[in-house]
């Protein structure tokens, strides 16, 4: 028996280069399935109205305060950065349409996605991570319950949602934030403020981060309940499926930012 | 000692030739089993035998690489996922955790299941039926409490309220008593013996107990090296001069005493 012990640790020791890359190939492979699972319940009645709902909410109320202060510093603090840059040339009254552009275009869906997976992703791979370990989802299977339409699809349709209500809310916060900022300095008014930040924003600006939020929200989500859904090895699993959905969508959402502003810069 | 259900009765859960592999691991291989109307059967097995294994194959949870298994008339790989669904709510399933679900309170892991199964209860009718499983398991006056705050043993017991509650004909106990104390223990086998008669159930209940094994069961078998070795009631089954049976007998006294 110990024998059979060393020599399993040994072939754990022995996993190749070749291996590792088989290993990889088959989570995509996994990753793949798990999304394809998730198209074909999202779409196919019976639907978790309510369960859906209630994600959304759960969604919006625990990321709406740090939005909400992150989104307002960063409009006060960008506002604050560029200044200095712009009255060189005398062109302070460029701010507001400087900045509205960069935190629509690309801040408010960053900073959005960014702290919704800290907030929200971890908490997806923690909570489906422990019910995972402690047997709370084979229970519900056995108890007549879906437990991947009630449990994933809620949540991923709940993140894929919200974060462009998220992304629109912290740009309209961010904006409030320069908004200050600029009127305490530069006397602007609201109405010329609100004017000059908008004349230079497309409806493709706006399309495109709103499209940007959705495919966030979507990686925050299925990143979370894909690694939630699969911890294993009791507490450990958990902490680390929490962690690295944070680490993953991280890198992904980044990963989506590069491809998505490649393509809209090729359609302006 | 409880005595044995004659056998002309109709099988509820059939299992022939049952093998299942993880990977290298060969956990159960070709297990026959048969549980009667009415029938209490305790399967005895060391830690790692494949006893959860052997239940989540039963429910569904787990699939087999090979044999039949037919719970209450059906072979379970002809269902389809809305049949199979629909076989389990005739089936309880106590985990061996407990597995309440931890964010809701009990009252809200009772309603669950019948929720999300009997769309048009009233609240009214929502009420007294978790109140009289309560009842029934010793524990009303935890209706309001989180799981967190129940002790391992009422954990148990909630746990087999959220099945009783949908009023199946089959029970699946995954250790009852495990790491909990003799005189819960007392309890919880006696609460297994009311629900057999109260519920009608036919169950099966896994364990390493011997206690357990002698108070709930009809019938004991004992699952070793992945084979059903020995079946009987608790004297014709430790009678037995297999020396992986007698020493699972004589460790059992030992820790006790
Ligand atoms: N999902 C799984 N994947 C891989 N191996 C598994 C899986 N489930 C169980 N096993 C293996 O099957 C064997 C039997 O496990 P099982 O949980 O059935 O044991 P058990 O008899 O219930 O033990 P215990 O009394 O400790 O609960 C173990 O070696 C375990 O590692
Ligand atoms: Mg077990």
């Amino acid at each position: 028996m110990a024998k059979d012990i060393r020599m399993d640790q040994q072939d754990g020791q022995a996993k190749t280069f070749g291996d590792r890359i088989m290993d990889f190939f088959a989570s995509l492979f996994d990753i793949y399935k798990f999304i394809a699972r998730f198209c074909k319940e999202a779409f196919t009645a019976p639907f978790e109205f309510r369960e859906t709902i209630r994600q959304c909410f759960n969604v919006g109320y625990k990321s709406l305060a740090i939005i909400t202060l992150t989104g307002f510093i960063t409009g006060i603090v960008f506002t604050k950065q560029s200044r200095p840059s712009l009255s060189e040339f005398g062109a302070t009254s460029w701010l507001p349409s400087l900045i509205s552009i960069a935190l629509i275009r690309a801040l408010a869906p960053l900073i959005t996605a960014l702290i919704a997976a800290g907030k929200i992703g971890s908490n997806i791979g923690a909570e489906l991570g422990s019910m995972n370990v402690t047997e709370q989802i084979d229970a519900m299977e056995v108890s007549g319950t879906n437990p991947f339409r009630f449990l994933v699809v809620s949540r991923v349709l709940a993140t894929t949602f919200m974060l462009p209500v998220l992304m629109v809310y912290a740009g309209f916060i961010g904006l409030m934030g320069a908004f200050l900022n600029v009127h305490q300095n530069e006397l602007t008014s609201f109405t010329t403020f609100i004017h000059d930040a908008f004349t230079r924003i497309s409806f493709l600006d706006i399309f495109a981060s709103v499209f940007k939020s959705l495919a966030y929200g979507f990686t925050i989500g299925i990143t979370g309940c894909f690694l939630g859904y699969k911890a294993s090895q009791g507490t450990v699993g958990v902490g680390r499926a929490a962690n690295s959905t944070v680490v993953a969508s991280m890198f992904l959402i980044f990963i989506e930012e590069m491809v998505i502003v490649q393509i809209v810069n090729y359609m302006r | 000692m409880k005595e044995t259900i004659s056998h002309n009765k109709e099988k509820v859960i059939s299992i022939e030739n049952l093998s299942k592999s993880f990977g290298k691991i060969n956990v159960l291989n070709e297990v026959n089993l048969e549980v009667y109307k009415g029938e209490n059967v305790v399967v005895l097995g060391r830690s790692g035998s494949g006893k959860s294994v052997l239940i989540k194959i039963i429910s569904g949870l787990i699939k087999k690489d090979s044999g039949h298994v037919a719970v209450l008339g059906k072979e379970m790989e002809s269902l389809d996922s809305k049949q199979l669904q629909e076989l389990r709510l005739h089936i309880g399933f106590s985990f061996q955790g407990s597995a309440l679900y931890d964010g809701m309170s009990v009252r809200e892991n009772l309603e669950f299941p019948l929720i999300r199964n009997k769309r048009n209860l009233s609240k009214k009718e929502l009420t007294e039926s978790v109140e009289q499983v309560l009842h029934d398991v010793g524990l009303l006056q935890t209706i309001d409490q989180m799981p967190s705050e129940l002790s391992g043993g009422q954990k148990k017991r909630i746990g087999i309220a959220r099945t009783l509650i949908l009023k199946p004909e089959i029970m699946l106990y995954d250790e009852p008593t495990g790491g909990i104390d003799p005189i819960t223990c007392v309890e919880l086998n006696n609460l297994i013996n009311k629900v057999q008669e109260q519920y009608n159930t036919s169950s099966i209940i896994i364990t390493h107990d011997l206690t357990c094994a002698k108070t709930t069961g009809n019938r004991i078998a004992m699952l070793i090296d992945g084979k059903i070795e020995r079946q009987g009631n608790f004297d014709e089954v430790f009678a037995s001069e297999d020396p992986r049976i007698r020493a699972f007998y004589n460790y059992n006294f030992i820790t006790r005493s």
